[in-house]
């Protein structure tokens, strides 16, 4: 297959070998699981079970609500321990509504939506609901409701649907192996994901530092002749939705567009096997692989892991420290978040829990910028971080929007490159964090000025009935047929004061 | 001959007289609109609630626009739109003895609400859900702040709080650059 360049980028030390011959292992069941309402990009799931309920693995627990959300499911039996405020693998460590479960050992599946037998003769809408009702998410970091995104199909003209299996950051090696153990689900998954999107191609990109990968995928889908595997070249960040459609495609998703709106569509391969979990067999998304890794881990692993397990018991699972991590990571190394605690839930977005030493991380101290134009050649966006880095140092962030600093989507290369260690990335993460604050008190200072525009309206119609209401009273007082305006006022006047 | 010379005399004066006359009309009936005026009043948080001391936003504008009033008035625009005044009018505002508590909202404490409907009809956003007898309660996302609610409440059960940290609207602060060396002193060469 012919495939295009895109631009910038770096060659990070992938690492990848530390977990990449480790075959997943099953975690066993925790002593409680933690699953919160919102794993996901949208509204939070609307709780449905209580204290004390007994449930079964895969009863929904929490269900979707709005145009953008996705359910929650338990992932095993047991009884509903308490609905409380639990930390979020979030790197501000804020708490967030969650279900605590206990489990009870028996590990006993609930009764099943019915499997959908001939998926490719079921409508769309017919997928569309299963996946929305099996509470499925983007599985490759952002979590978005995947539903939703199959819904694209009814809105625009799509040609191919794009599997991501690049798997570009470092460390992180859970699609690698989902698509190595598990090829055949994917492919499936990715066809009835076809199916519904109404997409007559689909093509599988998988870097080229995944041979094995590479290789088996291609055997399956050597039956299927719509499905393409594609081995795109190594360089970070060739996983970005928005690169990979470039690398295949050759064309460039313009700005606060979507690649839906070239015709591509974009998903995880983990999902692709979630899709088929759910329409093949029913069952909703309740655990996946993350990838365990770092130094600081003892045993690094591929560990499939119930959703709801606490970081620390993951962590406790793969033999725990074997040094003083400098940094947990929630993700991959480059865009992951950093992790306040360890008693914080792995949640469908979780690909990757890293236990980093200081050796792993750039401590460096930051010095000054000496121009050296590095941060700008390696952004695979166009940008220009050193300039934007420059005016959000100073607070002028109307210049860093215009400059394109909410088209950066983090990926971390100018901060990697910079020889004098200046957070770039950093100040693009909080620029953008102002600027969206901002653009949410206008939108409200919006709304609450209609608001005030409707009710001196409504004073003023009130206001004016009254007087209406008082000048339709003053001919029925007034009917002697005197006609004498000053007497007829002072009537009106006289009733008013009475 | 004469006959053209009339028709082109006549025109000429019949376009002298209204060109004159719509000239005068432009000058004696001109609405007086000050384009300064008119964008400060975009700029205001348009919520008449009358905390300024005028009598709605545009009064505020005007004033503004005509610089008899102090850009630090408006207690729903807060620091934000100090700052955009500012910067407009080319003022400084001395920010110095204000401390920047942020955007808040009112809250009633529901307790002590003796559901009075004061608060109702002061609140110019339709903020406030209640009704005679009745506790009230603020609808927080129509909120803009003004604080003329607490004002009136003959209980004190209206403070002004701050709008909590959540994982929604969480953002990372600006980075401290730990290169803070005093730059070193340059001596001028005699």
């Amino acid at each position: 297959m012919k495939l295009f360049p895109i631009r910038g980028g770096i060659h990070p030390e992938y690492r990848k070998d530390l977990t990449s011959e480790q075959a997943i292992v099953v975690m066993p069941m925790p002593a409680a699981l933690y699953i919160p309402l919102q794993q996901h990009i949208g509204a939070p799931a609307e709780i449905l079970v209580a204290e004390g309920d007994l449930v079964k693995k895969g009863q929904m627990i929490a269900r979707n609500q709005g145009a953008v959300s996705a359910s929650q499911h338990a992932p095993t039996s047991g009884r509903i321990k308490s609905v409380a405020e639990v930390a979020a693998p979030h790197p501000s460590g804020l708490p967030q509504k969650t279900i605590i479960l206990e489990p009870d050992g028996k590990d006993e599946w609930a009764d099943l939506p019915a499997p959908i037998a001939d998926p490719f003769a079921a409508s769309p809408h017919e997928i569309h609901e299963r996946v929305a009702q099996s509470g499925i998410v983007g599985m490759g970091g952002a979590a978005f409701p995947s539903a939703v995104k199959l819904n694209l199909g009814t809105q625009k003209k799509l040609e191919t649907l794009l599997l991501n299996g690049a798997e570009c950051e470092p460390y992180l090696t859970c699609d690698d192996r989902v698509m190595r153990e598990y090829a055949d689900e994917v492919i499936d998954g990715a066809r009835i994901m076809a199916h519904a999107l109404g997409t007559p191609r689909v093509v599988i990109g998988i870097e080229e530092n995944k041979p094995q990968a590479i290789e088996i995928m291609t055997r399956a889908a050597a039956a299927f002749p719509n499905v393409e595997i594609a081995a795109v070249p190594v360089q970070y960040p060739m996983g970005s939705e928005r690169h990979l459609v470039q690398a295949i495609t050759g064309r460039e998703t313009p700005a606060r567009k979507l690649t839906a709106d070239l015709g591509v569509v974009v998903h995880n391969v983990a999902t692709a096997r979630a899709v088929h979990h759910a329409v093949r067999f029913g069952r909703p998304l309740v655990a996946r692989v993350v990838t365990v890794s770092g130094s600081a881990i003892r045993k690094p692993s591929n560990v499939m892991t119930p959703i709801g397990t606490l970081v620390a018991d993951l962590v406790e699972f793969c033999g725990g420290f074997s040094a003083r991590p400098e940094s947990v990571v929630n993700g991959g190394p480059m865009m992951g978040q950093p992790l306040p605690s360890l008693d914080v839930p792995v949640v469908k977005g979780t690909s990757g829990i890293l236990a980093l030493t200081a050796e792993e991380i750039n401590g460096s101290p930051t010095s000054a910028c000496i121009r050296c134009g590095s941060c700008v050649t390696v952004c695979p966006c166009g940008l220009s971080p050193v300039d934007m880095a420059a005016f959000i140092r100073k607070d002028n962030l109307d210049v860093a929007a215009k400059l394109g600093v909410m088209d950066c989507f983090s990926c971390g290369s100018c901060s990697y490159v910079c020889p004098s260690h200046i957070p770039l990335v950093h100040y693009f993460n909080y620029a953008k964090g102002v600027l969206r604050e901002l653009e949410n008190d206008r939108r409200k200072n919006e709304r609450i000025k209609t608001l005030a525009e409707v009710r001196t309206i409504r004073i003023e119609k009130a206001t004016e009935a009254k007087r209406a209401a008082l000048a339709a009273r003053k001919p029925a007082s007034d009917a002697a047929p005197s006609g004498n305006a000053g007497e007829a006022k002072a009537t009106t006047e006289e009733k008013a004061n009475a | 001959m004469s006959g053209m010379l009339i028709a082109i005399v006549s025109l000429t004066l019949i376009g002298l007289a209204l060109g004159s006359i719509l000239g005068v009309a432009a000058r004696k009936f001109a609405v007086k609109e000050d384009p300064l005026e008119e964008e400060l009043k975009a700029m205001m948080p348009g919520s008449q609630c009358g905390q300024c001391g005028y009598v709605g936003c545009a009064q505020y504008a005007g004033a503004l626009a005509k610089g008899e009033a102090a850009i630090t008035l408006c207690a729903p625009g807060g620091k934000v739109l100090i700052e955009a005044l500012s910067e407009k009018l080319g003022i400084e505002a001395d920010l110095s003895g204000m401390e920047d508590k942020g955007p808040e909202h009112a809250y009633i404490i529901e307790d002590i609400c003796i559901g009075c409907t004061r608060c109702i009809r002061e609140c110019s956003t339709d903020a406030i859900m209640g009704a005679n007898k009745l506790m009230h309660t603020i609808i927080v996302d129509a909120c803009h702040g003004c604080s003329k609610c607490v004002k009136v409440c003959p209980t004190d059960a209206i403070v002004m709080v701050q709008y909590p940290v959540t994982l929604a609207n969480w953002h990372w602060s600006k980075p401290e650059i730990e290169n803070t060396e005093p730059k070193p002193e340059i001596v001028p060469a005699h």
